[in-house]
């Protein structure tokens, strides 16, 4: 489905990610920030842009993949992204939520 | 002589034995297959023996039978692989030099990864069944279990067998009703994912399953330790799950072989083109089945696709052709929903599982993504064909390597 932020029309899952990764953009991504009232900081973009290394990478992400990381400990990442904060930093990324087989 | 040399004699690793066997010349090829264990398992088992489904004697047998004639096999640790000498060390036997190298050296889990997960506790209350021992230890605790608080437990993503830990409370739940305690269990799945399906068809097909038989979801749980004191696991957002018995899946990780060598990523998997199966750093060294990074399940069915594709990219190789990028991620995998029926799902890299017939399209006889006795039927009978036609290199009939499309109602995927 497609849905217009930022001045912009993208198009996302029923869940509200970005399905076309191509289209996402930092105001993009600081309107489903706002959504999900999470304020954006320069230590979130750290952590976005952290992300947006794996993925270009094909790196599956984790927690523990976080926690090497060197960009954040993990009781911050849950401060800057409370309640499931891969699961939010990756629809703020505009990359698809971790996911299992089924 | 030449040298192809593998590591792991797993599911991977003896099904690369049996086919290169046939293919390499054996004029100009020696094939070498090391590994330190003598047994063989089958391990989509270990989900059945908690339950005395099936007995310690039908999840194991001598693997040496499996490694067909003409294949050096060699029981001993792997030391070393020096990839930049194409050499591997041995404990006992000292160096082997390679012309190719493949590594099938599988997933194994860590529970120490979890700080209190590898307690006193351990195999008291606290139980893996990812392995032999900790699959007949928990057959053992539950005969006699009066029940509780069951807590099924997923520690991180990636693990073996995504969905076994599903399969797991499924079965717990008519394990209990046929022992007529079912109202003394309380079943409880704690997952990292934000949801036992994770997929929105697979979710919309398949929830039914978990209210129909009371089991309840533990959501976005990112486990930071067990508190086996006071038998409670604790997650990094400060959430409790209480247990009297866990069943925890640990953090999975690559041999530590590949940690030594320095050829592994963080979890010690192999980083691996998941289309060629070509290692990315050597040439000569390709990996298969659950020792790679490669998005795609850590499951047998995977690793047996991915054994007819790289079979023939090995022969490539050799004769200096371009390798194919053909591995698209297949897996096709059984799901047991207990009370002696099964779902079965197909699936690859960009296709998510969906409804349909399997393996001929509009026939069947297998229905996907649908809960069906037939199925179940499927995964009892692929005991046989795992110990008599998989392992072997036997070519299934009508299932291909790649994924089809046909005779699936594909049309709302767009994942």
């Amino acid at each position: 489905m497609n849905k217009t932020i930022a001045q912009a029309t993208i198009s996302v899952n029923e869940e509200g990610y970005l399905t076309d990764f191509s289209q996402w953009t930092k105001e993009i991504g600081e309107e489903i920030a706002k959504e999900e009232n999470i304020d954006m900081s320069d230590r979130h973009w750290e952590v976005i842009d952290y992300i947006h290394n794996q993925y270009k990478n094909e790196v599956a992400l984790s927690i523990r993949g976080i926690k090497k990381s060197g960009v954040i400990n993990i009781k911050e990442f849950y401060g800057l992204f409370p309640g499931g904060p891969l699961k939010k930093c990756t629809k703020i990324a505009g990359i698809p939520k971790p996911k299992s087989c089924i | 002589m030449k040298n192809l040399v593998i590591l792991g004699a797993g599911t991977s690793g003896t099904m690369m034995a049996n086919h290169l066997i046939k293919k390499l010349p054996k004029s100009e090829w020696k094939i070498t297959i090391i590994d330190q264990y003598k047994t063989h398992y089958y391990q989509p088992g270990f989900l059945f023996l908690p339950f005395d489904i099936y007995t310690t004697k039908q999840v194991k047998k001598n693997g040496k039978k499996f490694i067909p004639k003409g294949v050096r096999y060699i029981q001993e640790k792997i030391e070393l692989i020096v990839p930049e000498k194409n050499k591997v060390i041995l404990e006992e036997v000292g160096e082997l030099t390679y012309d190719i190298l493949i590594v099938a050296t599988g997933t194994k889990i860590a529970p120490e990864e979890i700080d209190g997960m590898k307690s006193p506790k351990w195999y008291k209350n606290i139980f893996d069944f990812y392995t032999y021992e900790g699959a007949k230890a928990l057959r053992d605790k539950l005969r006699d279990w009066e029940g509780g608080k069951l807590v099924v437990h997923i520690s991180e993503m990636p693990i073996k067998c995504p969905v076994a830990p599903l399969e797991f409370a499924f079965l717990a739940d008519s394990y209990f009703k046929n022992k007529g305690i079912r109202e003394k269990v309380d079943i409880t799945f704690v997952t990292p994912l934000d949801g036992a399906f994770t997929k929105p068809k697979a979710t919309k097909a398949l929830h039914y399953l978990l209210e129909e038989k009371n089991i309840k979801e533990v959501t976005d749980f990112n486990i930071e330790r067990v508190d086996f004191e006071n038998n409670k696991i604790i997650d990094y957002a400060d959430t409790e799950v209480e247990y009297d018995l866990l069943v925890t899946v640990p953090t999975n990780m690559g041999d530590a072989l590949l940690e030594r060598s320095g050829m592994g990523d963080d979890l010690n998997f192999v980083p691996t083109n998941k289309a060629t199966l070509q290692t990315k750093d050597y040439e000569n060294i390709f990996a298969i089945g659950d020792a790679t990074d490669l998005p795609a399940s850590k499951a047998g069915s995977v690793a047996h696709f991915e054994a007819e594709i790289l079979t023939d990219n090995i022969m490539r190789h050799i004769n200096g052709e371009p390798l194919k990028e053909e591995f698209d991620g297949h897996a096709n995998c059984f799901i047991e929903t207990g009370g002696g029926k099964a779902l079965l799902i197909d699936f690859n890299y960009t296709h998510e599982p969906v409804e349909g017939t399997f393996p001929f399209p509009g026939v069947g006889p297998l229905q996907l993504l649908k809960e069906s006795r037939t199925n179940h039927m499927g995964k009892m009978a692929f005991r046989w064909i795992y110990w008599n036609m998989l392992i072997k290199g036997i070519h299934i009939p009508f299932v291909s390597a790649t994924m089809s499309t046909k005779g699936k109602q594909l049309e709302e995927v767009n994942t």
